[in-house]
C-alpha cells in the first residue's frame, strides 16, 4: 500500500464513526483521537476497519495515534516495525 | 497472590451453579473480615466514629479526606499522584492537599461562593478537578462534576438545571461547550479557565478568569485573613450527580457531607482501603464512580490515589499497574474487556505481582471476565453494584469472600436489600400501598433497598415530586431487575426500565431522542440500548423523518455526525431509518418493541401498541 492508499484507508475508517472527518490539510503530527475526539470505543472500530482493509492484524495500541504512525505501519504492510 | 480454590459447587441455595464460586485467602487480611459477622455486628453509628468530626455534630467531607489526614500522621503520604500522557507526573501530599484546597476554597469565596453554591468541573482528571472538588466542599458549597467527553447540549442542559454558580474548565472545552450557550445561563457568574496561560502571563477577560490569577490572590487573601473549613451540618448538601432516566430531563440528585460515612466505610469493606495503599480508580469523576471512589473514599482512608487523565490503551494500564505498584485496582467492566481482546499473554508481559484486589463497577460483569482476572493478575475479578443515587457501593463481592461469577454479590453490611413482586409496567408493583418483597431464589423482580444508609441521595434538584415517586411503601426503588438466591448473592437481571447502559454510564434514551429532534429532518426518534460484546449496551436510534425527506446513506451520516456534535460520547453509534415508529394508544415511542424487534425477540403483550395498518 502506498503512503497515499494509506491515507485514503485512514480517511474512510475514520468515516465510519465521524461521517464528516477530513483529513485534508492535516499535518502527519496529528493526533486523530484527540482531533476527533475519538473515545476508545470508536479507536478499536477505526482499528477493526483499518486491520480488514491492510489485511493484516493492527492493535489498538498507544502508538498509533498519529496519522503519520497510522500512514507508516500501513504502508509498511506489516504489524511490525522492520 | 494468595491461594485460589475453586470450590464444588454444592448447586443449592439458587445460585448460579453454572460456574464454580472462587474462593481466595488474601494475603493480607481483609478489613471488613468475615462478611457474615460483620453483617450482624456492624452499625453505621460505629462508622461514624471511624470518622473525626468537627466541633458542634459538624461534619464536611473534605475534612474527612483531606485535613485530618493532612495535619495528622499522613501529613507527608501521597494523597493524589496524577499521570498525564504528554506532561511529567505530579503529585500532592495530603498535608500539600490540605493547603492548596484551603486557597481553592478562599478562591472560590473570594468569587462570590456561599454555603448551598453549585461549583462546577469540566476537566479531565487533573489536579485543578481535585481541588475545585474539594475545595468547593471546604466552602460549603456543592461540588458537580461533568462528564468532559460530554457535547454541548448535555453540557449546557446541567449547567442550567444545576444553576451552576462557578464553572472551572479549560479554554477548549470552554470555546466549544460552553462560550455559544453562555447567554443562556443567567446563573452561571464566572468561568475559571486553567489553561489561560501562567500567572501575568494572559490576563483573565471579561468572559473567563485565569486559573492561576485566581489562586494567586486567594494565597494572599489566605495568608492575610486565614481560613476556616465551613462547619457543615451532616445533612447539609454536599455534590450534585446528573444522572438519566426514561423520561425528561437529567435528574440532579443531590447528597449530603454524611455520605462521607459511607464513602468511608464502604471504601474499607469492598476495596479494602487502608492508609498507604496503592489505589487505582479509572473512572472519570464526571460519572459517580470517580468522585466517590475516585476521590472521596479512598482519601478518607488516607490511601494514595492514582489518577490518569490519558484514554484507555492496554499497554498504558498495563504499565501503569505494574510502573505505580498498584495495589487496588477498580475499573470497569468494559476496560476489562478491552484488555481481554488482547489476551492474557499481555498481561504476563508486566509485572503485576503488587496488586492486591481487583474490583469492578458500571455494568453486570460477565462470568469469563471474572474468571479471566485469575489468569491475568492472578486474582478474581470482584464485581459491585450500586447507582448514582445510592451514592456508595450497595452490593459487592468482598476480599476473602467466595466470589460467584456473574453475581453483583452480597449487601453491604448496615443495608438492608429486597426483591420485590413486579407489576404490569415492569416495576414493582403496589397493591393498596403496599409492595411484596420475593422470597424465592429464582424470582426476578425489582431492586430496592430500605432508606437509612448515609448515603442516599436526598432530592431530585428542583423535583422533589420526582424524588418521592422513587420511594414506595419503605424501600427506595432502583429501576435494577435481580434475582437473591438462597445464600444472599444477588444476580443481575436488566433494566425495569429503557434506560442504557453502555460502557459503564448510564444514557437517558429521552435526552438522545430530543437532540436529534432537532434536526429539521427529524419527524420522530426512539431511541434503545443495543447489546454490544465490548460496551455492554451501544446507543442505536431509530428514525422517522419529515414526509418530505427521504432515507439515503448521507443523511444517516448527517445525523450520526449531528448526534456527535451535540452529545459527544453520549451520541448514538447507529442510526436506522424507519417509517412508522411503534406507539402506544397514548402516543409514546414503544422502546420496548424496537429492542424486542432488534435483539428477534417476542415482541410480548402488544394490546397497548398503535400499530401502522
Amino acid at each position: 500500500m502506498t503512503p497515499d492508499e494509506a491515507r485514503t484507508l485512514l480517511e474512510q475508517s475514520l468515516r465510519v464513526v465521524v461521517p464528516d472527518a477530513d483529513l485534508t490539510g492535516l499535518g502527519g503530527e496529528t493526533d486523530i483521537r484527540e482531533r476527533f475526539e475519538l473515545d476508545s470505543l470508536d479507536f478499536v472500530e477505526i482499528v477493526e476497519r483499518l486491520s480488514q482493509g491492510a489485511g493484516f492484524r493492527i492493535e489498538e495500541d498507544e502508538d498509533l495515534r498519529t496519522i503519520d504512525a497510522i500512514v507508516g505501519l500501513l504502508s509498511r504492510g506489516t504489524p511490525h516495525p522492520v | 497472590m494468595g491461594e485460589v480454590v475453586l470450590e464444588r459447587d454444592e448447586g443449592a441455595g439458587g445460585g448460579e451453579g453454572q460456574r464454580p464460586p472462587i474462593a481466595l485467602t488474601p494475603r493480607r487480611a481483609p478489613l471488613i473480615g468475615d462478611w457474615a459477622v460483620r453483617r450482624r455486628t456492624f452499625t453505621w453509628r460505629q462508622a461514624r466514629g471511624w470518622l473525626e468530626g468537627l466541633p458542634g455534630g459538624a461534619l464536611n467531607i473534605a475534612h474527612e479526606a483531606v485535613d485530618r489526614h493532612g495535619r495528622g500522621d499522613l501529613a507527608d503520604v501521597v494523597a493524589v499522584r496524577f499521570l498525564a500522557r504528554n506532561e511529567p507526573t505530579t503529585e500532592l501530599t495530603y498535608a500539600e492537599l490540605a493547603r492548596q484546597t484551603d486557597v481553592t476554597a478562599v478562591a472560590l469565596q473570594d468569587l462570590g461562593v456561599r454555603r448551598g453554591d453549585r461549583v462546577c468541573t469540566l476537566l479531565p482528571r487533573s489536579p485543578e478537578l481535585y481541588l475545585t472538588a474539594l475545595g468547593t466542599l471546604k466552602a460549603g458549597a456543592v461540588y458537580c462534576p461533568l462528564f468532559p467527553a460530554f457535547g454541548m447540549e448535555p453540557v449546557r442542559q446541567r449547567l442550567e438545571l444545576g444553576g451552576v454558580r462557578v464553572l472551572v474548565t479549560d479554554s477548549e472545552s470552554y470555546a466549544n461547550k460552553v462560550a455559544p450557550v453562555r447567554d443562556r445561563l443567567p446563573d452561571l457568574q464566572t468561568v475559571v479557565v486553567v489553561d489561560a496561560g501562567g500567572a501575568g502571563d494572559e490576563p483573565s477577560t471579561a468572559e473567563v478568569m485565569a486559573w492561576e490569577t485566581v489562586m494567586q490572590e486567594a494565597s494572599e487573601s489566605l495568608q492575610r485573613n486565614g481560613f476556616e473549613i465551613v462547619s457543615t451540618r451532616p445533612d447539609e448538601p454536599a455534590l450534585l450527580h446528573f444522572t438519566s432516566g426514561t423520561t425528561g430531563r437529567p435528574k440532579g440528585a443531590v447528597h449530603v457531607h454524611e455520605a462521607v460515612v459511607a464513602h468511608h466505610a464502604t471504601a474499607r469493606f469492598s476495596l479494602d482501603l487502608s492508609p498507604g495503599d496503592l489505589y487505582w480508580c479509572t473512572a472519570d469523576p464526571g460519572w459517580v464512580t470517580g468522585t466517590s471512589y475516585g476521590i472521596i473514599g479512598p482519601l478518607t482512608c488516607g490511601a494514595t490515589v492514582i489518577t490518569d487523565s490519558a484514554d484507555f490503551d492496554a499497554k498504558r494500564w498495563y504499565s501503569i499497574l505494574q510502573d505505580e505498584k498498584v495495589e487496588v485496582f477498580y475499573t470497569a467492566p468494559t476496560a476489562l474487556r478491552m484488555l481481554m481482546r488482547r489476551g492474557v499473554e499481555m498481561a504476563h508481559d508486566y509485572d503485576l505481582s503488587s496488586l492486591r484486589h481487583v474490583v469492578s463497577v458500571g455494568e453486570p460483569l460477565n462470568p469469563e471476565a471474572v474468571l479471566w482476572g485469575l489468569e491475568a493478575f492472578g486474582l478474581p475479578v470482584h464485581d459491585t453494584w450500586w447507582q448514582t443515587e445510592t451514592g456508595a457501593i450497595i452490593v459487592s463481592n468482598y476480599p476473602g469472600m467466595p466470589v460467584r461469577p456473574g453475581s453483583m454479590g452480597r449487601p453491604m453490611p448496615g443495608v438492608e436489600v429486597g426483591v420485590l413482586e413486579r407489576g404490569a409496567d415492569g416495576r414493582a408493583g403496589v397493591v393498596d400501598g403496599h409492595v411484596h418483597v420475593l422470597d424465592d431464589p429464582h424470582a426476578v423482580g425489582e431492586l430496592a433497598i430500605r432508606p437509612g444508609w448515609p448515603s442516599m441521595f436526598r432530592d431530585y434538584l428542583g423535583e422533589p415530586e420526582r424524588y418521592a415517586k422513587a420511594f414506595v411503601d419503605g424501600w427506595y426503588l432502583t429501576g435494577d431487575l435481580a434475582r437473591l438466591d438462597g445464600d444472599g448473592y444477588l444476580w443481575f437481571v436488566g433494566r425495569a426500565d429503557d434506560v442504557i447502559k453502555s460502557a459503564g454510564h448510564l444514557i437517558g434514551p429521552f435526552e438522545v431522542e430530543s437532540a436529534l429532534m432537532e434536526h429539521p429532518a427529524v419527524a420522530e426518534v426512539g431511541v434503545i440500548g443495543k447489546p454490544d460484546p465490548l460496551a455492554g449496551e451501544i446507543v442505536k436510534a431509530f428514525v422517522t423523518l419529515k414526509a418530505d425527506m427521504v432515507p439515503s446513506e448521507s443523511l444517516r451520516r448527517e445525523l450520526i455526525t449531528f448526534g456527535r456534535k451535540r452529545l459527544g460520547s453520549v451520541a448514538p453509534r447507529e442510526i436506522a431509518f424507519e417509517e412508522h415508529l411503534p406507539h402506544t394508544r397514548s402516543g409514546k415511542v414503544m422502546r420496548r418493541l424496537l429492542k424486542a424487534r432488534e435483539l428477534g425477540l417476542p415482541e410480548g403483550d402488544l394490546s397497548t401498541v398503535e400499530r401502522p395498518a
